[in-house]
């Protein structure tokens, strides 16, 4: 086993996809010789070719409406965009076409397509580069949207998204491309495509967490353990499709739930999560299920942004308020009534 | 590169300076006949009209199922038929259209079944052909989308070593948009065999053409970005069919994307939803009728002695039949599945899809026993 960043793992991906399938094409800003801000396509243009992955004119839109013409052509393209808050000029492409050609043409016309985003916080990067933006792709109909939390997951789960009949979101936690990891690439683990992976076993509660919130819950659970609290982390690896099953099937096991994400709590997608656990749990619950988010603040200045990531601390604060003893927990009406 | 090949270069990308026209108003031929294009055959020229008297009379149809209810809506392109049947004209069966909503007479044109045709606009479903066989993407609503997806495409014959063409349909008010620019750049950059087609009827809804630029005439949208135009006569059959077969043929040579503007007239409201009246005047509309495309070429045949009155006769008969086929087909109830909203939106059902499809499969049964007891 060799040390693997996530970096290293995606490229490695892209490498092995363009060397299976002809069809598959790399472009985006800065991706040709470059390799991309962030090294993930280097080497590419090199050893496959200016034909296979290239740079393209700096307009989002149009890379995207590009991908799309020549995903009804035949071609499987994967397309970057350098960071989450770059994408938006892409995201009527995304929503009208990228995501709805399939159900426009009965079926006739499928869109082979990935749409990689390096996305989240953490990495002191200023305005427009730290943008939690999964909701907005989760929140429509058509698209798969991925965020791996693993060096191993990156690269499977961008294989696959490579190979699906339909077009993927995929998100990249931009703070853990350099987390190594001791993982071989060659062998793909057991979980399918779709399947969220329980990173920690555990009986008190179950953390739902994904892309770069995964390796804070577990840090909050070794945490815990030390308290004698053991918590269960589900790491979702897909947000579409969503997988109830693991995710229920734990709750219901350890009967409370804490939901982690970055990105702003209201109408995220660990709302979502909290609303669909409660729906299919609530009589395995013994408290409410919780959310730890992100304030519903634009993305605080690289200074500030510490303040603003859900931590360790928040997240264990969180399950401090899972009501271990039988006393309903009330400070959050208390801090209603001297506000 | 010298000044002298610059200012070549220039002036190879620049449009005529004012649009190409074999025709005038009167049918009868320009003094200045155009020497960089070839006129086309008399065969082509009777095969266009033969398309365009068809065109109208499902256009008029159309327009006359909207007040019977049996549409939604339907965007007419009456006054249009030039560029509508034009384009097609120009172009083989493996080259791919990307029309709008307004170019629904090109697609009839196309050989495309008309029912099919109006499914958008009936309400049935959003695209009611096969994009894959006919080469004709669905009918774009989003102004100016579908013209990134034309370069695509164009890119993707270009490197699959096919020399087929892609042609993106747009009207003035799309040349506003953001992705029509980058359409033209990219296309540009990667010298891609598209072909971007503005039909310049004047108004984009409510707002004439002259809230929508100050540019001398759109097709000057194309020296920026290195992308060769060229204006026409939007209403001479024989301008727009002859300029748009060399930009066909220039794109597909692989010489780069073109830009055609055509000048016509919408001579229709925006939709049957919308009142012309409180935007322009009827003095202007008559103008234009006096410029109509369709009986402008009429003309032209007639005075060659190309076409007969018992050609035109059994031509306006062939349309009756076509409007009653669009009748008959328009007035059949239209049978839908509503289960099938689920079945493509992916390839395969998510799990959450599934559970969702079999919730309305119990409504659907349950008011369906509700209406039998």
């Amino acid at each position: 086993m060799a040390k693997v960043t996530m970096a290293q793992a995606l490229n490695t991906a892209l490498r092995d996809a363009l060397g299976e399938d002809e069809r598959v094409l790399v472009f985006g800003e800065d991706v040709g010789p470059l390799g991309g801000v962030f090294r993930i396509t280097d080497g590419l243009t090199r050893d496959f070719g200016e034909q296979r992955c290239f740079d393209t004119p700096l307009a989002e839109a149009g890379i995207v409406g590009l991908a799309v013409g020549m995903a009804m052509g035949g071609f499987r393209p994967v397309v970057e965009m350098q960071f989450d808050a770059f994408a938006y000029p892409a995201f009527e492409q995304i929503a009208s076409h990228v995501a709805k050609l399939r159900n426009r043409t009965r079926g006739r016309i499928g869109l082979p397509m990935v749409i990689r985003i390096p996305y989240a916080g953490g990495i002191g990067g200023v305005e427009h580069h730290c943008d939690s933006s999964e909701a907005y792709y989760a929140h429509t109909p058509g698209l798969k949207v991925v965020t791996p939390a693993t060096a191993e997951d990156a690269y499977w789960l961008l294989r696959d998204a490579v190979a699906d009949p339909d077009p993927v979101v995929f998100l990249e936690p931009k703070k853990l491309y350099w987390s190594r990891e001791d993982t071989d690439l060659e062998t793909r683990g057991a979980l399918p495509f779709g399947r969220a992976a329980i990173r920690r076993a555990g009986r008190d509660a179950t953390i739902v967490a994904y892309g770069p919130s995964v390796p804070v819950a577990m840090a909050a659970a070794e945490a815990a353990a030390e308290d004698g609290i053991e918590l269960e982390v589900v790491d979702l690896r897909t947000l579409v499709p969503f997988d109830d099953e693991t995710v229920t099937e734990s709750v219901r096991r350890t009967g409370r739930c804490v939901v982690v994400q970055e990105a702003q709590g209201f109408a995220g997608v660990g709302a979502e999560i909290a609303a669909r656990v409660q729906e299919r749990c609530f009589h395995s619950l013994a408290a409410p299920v919780l959310r730890v988010a992100g304030f519903d603040i634009p993305y605080p200045p690289p200074k500030l942004e510490h303040a603003h990531l859900p931590g360790v601390d928040r997240i264990l604060d969180a399950v401090d308020r899972l009501q271990f003893s039988d006393e309903p927990d009330t400070r959050h009406l208390l801090k209603g009534a001297v506000t | 590169m010298s000044v002298k090949s610059l200012r070549q270069t220039v002036q190879g990308l620049l449009p005529s300076l004012s649009p190409v026209r074999f025709v005038a108003e009167d049918g009868t031929p320009v003094a200045k006949q155009p020497t960089d294009y070839t006129e086309p055959e008399v065969e082509a020229l009777l095969e266009a009209w033969r398309r365009m008297v068809l065109g109208r009379r499902f256009d008029t149809q159309a327009t006359a199922l909207t007040k019977q209810g049996r549409l939604a809506v339907y965007p007419s392109s009456r006054g249009q038929e030039a560029c509508q049947i034009g384009a097609v004209l120009a172009l083989r069966p493996d080259d791919w259209l990307f029309p709008t909503y307004r170019d629904s007479v090109a697609l009839v044109t196309r050989g495309i079944d008309p029912v099919e045709v109006l499914t958008l606009l009936r309400g049935d479903w959003h695209c009611g052909y096969d994009p894959a066989a006919t080469r004709v993407a669905p009918q774009c609503t989003p102004l100016a989308t579908q013209v990134l997806h034309a370069v695509g495409m164009a890119e993707s014959m270009r490197r699959k070593g096919e020399d087929g063409v892609a042609m993106a349909l747009v009207g003035d008010g799309a040349t506003s948009e953001g992705d029509f620019h980058e359409a033209l750049n990219f296309a540009a950059v990667f010298r891609a065999p598209v072909v971007f087609f503005v039909q310049n009827n004047k108004y984009a809804i409510s707002v004439p053409l002259a809230r929508q630029t100050a540019a001398p005439a759109l097709a000057y949208k194309g020296i920026g970005y290195g992308v060769r135009a060229e204006q026409v006569d939007g209403n001479d059959l024989l301008a727009v069919l002859a300029v748009l077969t060399a930009a066909v043929e220039h794109a597909r040579a692989g010489n780069g994307p073109v830009l055609v503007e055509a000048h016509t007239y919408r001579m229709d409201a925006h939709t049957n939803a919308d009142d012309a009246t409180r935007y322009r005047e009827n003095d202007e509309v008559d103008q234009w009728r006096a410029a109509d495309p369709v009986d402008r070429l009429e003309t032209c045949l007639r005075s060659r002695g190309a076409l007969t009155d018992e050609d035109v006769a059994a031509l306006r008969e062939e349309a009756e039949e076509l409007a009653a086929r669009v009748r008959a087909g328009m007035n059949a109830d239209s049978v839908l599945d509503p289960l099938e909203l689920f079945d493509h939106v992916y390839a395969d059902l998510t799990p959450q899809l599934r559970e969702q499809r079999a919730q309305l499969a119990a409504e659907l049964a349950e008011s369906a026993q509700a209406q039998e007891d």
